[in-house]
């Protein structure tokens, strides 16, 4: 769900957020409109919003566990988990992670790839939220999903920053509540 | 923070007893320093931040800048606390606008690093933040970066450094912070 609609309506801070996004069209090919949270990330003001929306959140949800999906998950996960006092686990691309791993395969539009995490990393019953900087299809998502309960854990939400139109009226990525906190700029919005 | 043994700030046992090494990875004979086993132990992993952040918090710090992927995991808790921009330092192709890139070493060939044009000004008084110093190469490019478009990097901050490497001698004269040593 989007926050505006979950208790965030009006809130100026999502403007901030919004606003401090650029898109790039045509990255990395035709026909996309590439949400670029790096200028997020040089808005210090904004970004910080951005981490103490997710942080008030789930402060108060025991959430023991913060998993976030490489690269752009690892921008705002381990702030969100510092603030929390949660664990973060890095879930990664093929051969990055150097002890015993498991892994998942999910779809690309050609072809797959594969997420990787290390084993012995969540407890059973563990509660955990996955964040990455963007849904589009939810492929990394699910695959992340899949990762975390496979070693028992309970995935209680998924948290991005921005959320393709695709997601939109779909609140749950594999049974699992999807958090949202904007849809995607438009190119004219940056200037 | 860097080698003085008898002014340790306590924290910093606690730090290192956390970074798990693993053998001959990537590939035979390399002692790997894995720090996401520091990430697990809430503690360690503030402790880690709060360090570089008490460092640098009175120093006029303008940007964070850090190096993917694992300085992009240290560098933005650190960017928030002090009040600077992040700056991430990218593999190629991976990020949408222009960019400027600085070549460097590998063992075997070249990569390259890139940097969003625009992102840092002249005048900014970087920091630039990785999980770990070996040979400096990647961290040299990072220095080149900025001060090509006119930055002033005050300080490379390091959660682990390998001194045999010499990674030190390889920053064009900048200081090192490091907090754990491995040799």
């Amino acid at each position: 769900m989007f926050a505006s609609e979950n208790g965030l309506k009006g809130d100026p801070r999502l403007e901030a957020i919004s606003a401090a996004i650029r898109v790039v069209p045509d990255f990395p090919k035709k026909g996309i409109m590439f949400q670029d949270i790096t200028t997020l990330l040089l808005d210090h003001k904004a970004f910080k919003h951005t981490i103490d929306i997710f942080v008030d959140r789930y402060r108060d949800m025991q959430i023991s566990v913060v998993a976030g999906v490489e690269a752009r998950g690892f921008l705002f996960g381990p702030s969100i988990a510092l603030a929390i006092g949660a664990k973060f686990i890095p879930l990664r691309k093929p051969g990055k992670l150097p002890g015993k791993v498991i892994s998942e395969s999910y779809e690309l539009e050609y072809g797959h790839d594969r997420l990787e995490m290390h084993v012995g990393t969540v407890e059973p019953r563990e509660r955990v939220i996955i964040i990455d900087d963007l849904v589009a299809t939810g492929g990394t998502l699910s695959a992340a999903i899949s990762l975390l309960e496979s070693q028992g854990a309970e995935v209680v939400e998924c948290a991005c920053v921005i959320g393709l139109p695709e997601v939109k009226g779909q609140h749950k990525l594999k049974g699992k509540p999807l958090y949202v906190l904007v849809e995607p700029s438009g190119v004219d919005e940056f200037c | 923070m860097s080698g003085n043994k008898e002014e340790e700030d306590p924290r910093i046992n606690g730090i290192k007893t956390k970074i798990r090494v693993v053998p001959d990875f990537p590939k035979k004979g390399i002692m790997f320093q894995d720090i996401t086993t520091v990430l697990l132990d809430p503690k360690a992993f503030k402790d880690t931040i709060d360090l570089f952040v008490e460092r640098y918090r009175d120093k006029n710090i303008s940007v964070v800048a850090g190096i993917e992927a694992r300085g992009f995991i240290f560098g933005p808790p650190i960017a928030l606390a002090i009040g600077a921009k992040f700056v991430p330092l990218r593999k190629p192709k991976k990020l949408p606008g222009e960019t400027i890139f600085e070549e460097y070493e590998l063992e075997y060939g070249n990569d390259r690093l890139e940097m969003h044009i625009g992102a840092v000004e002249a005048g900014d008084r970087a920091l630039v933040v990785d999980d770990l110093i070996a040979t400096g190469g990647t961290l040299c490019a990072a220095i080149n970066l900025l001060e090509r478009v006119g930055a002033e990097v005050v300080e490379c901050a390091c959660v682990i450094e390998l001194p045999e490497l010499k990674g030190r001698q390889r920053l064009k004269g900048k200081p090192l912070c490091m907090l754990v040593e491995y040799r």
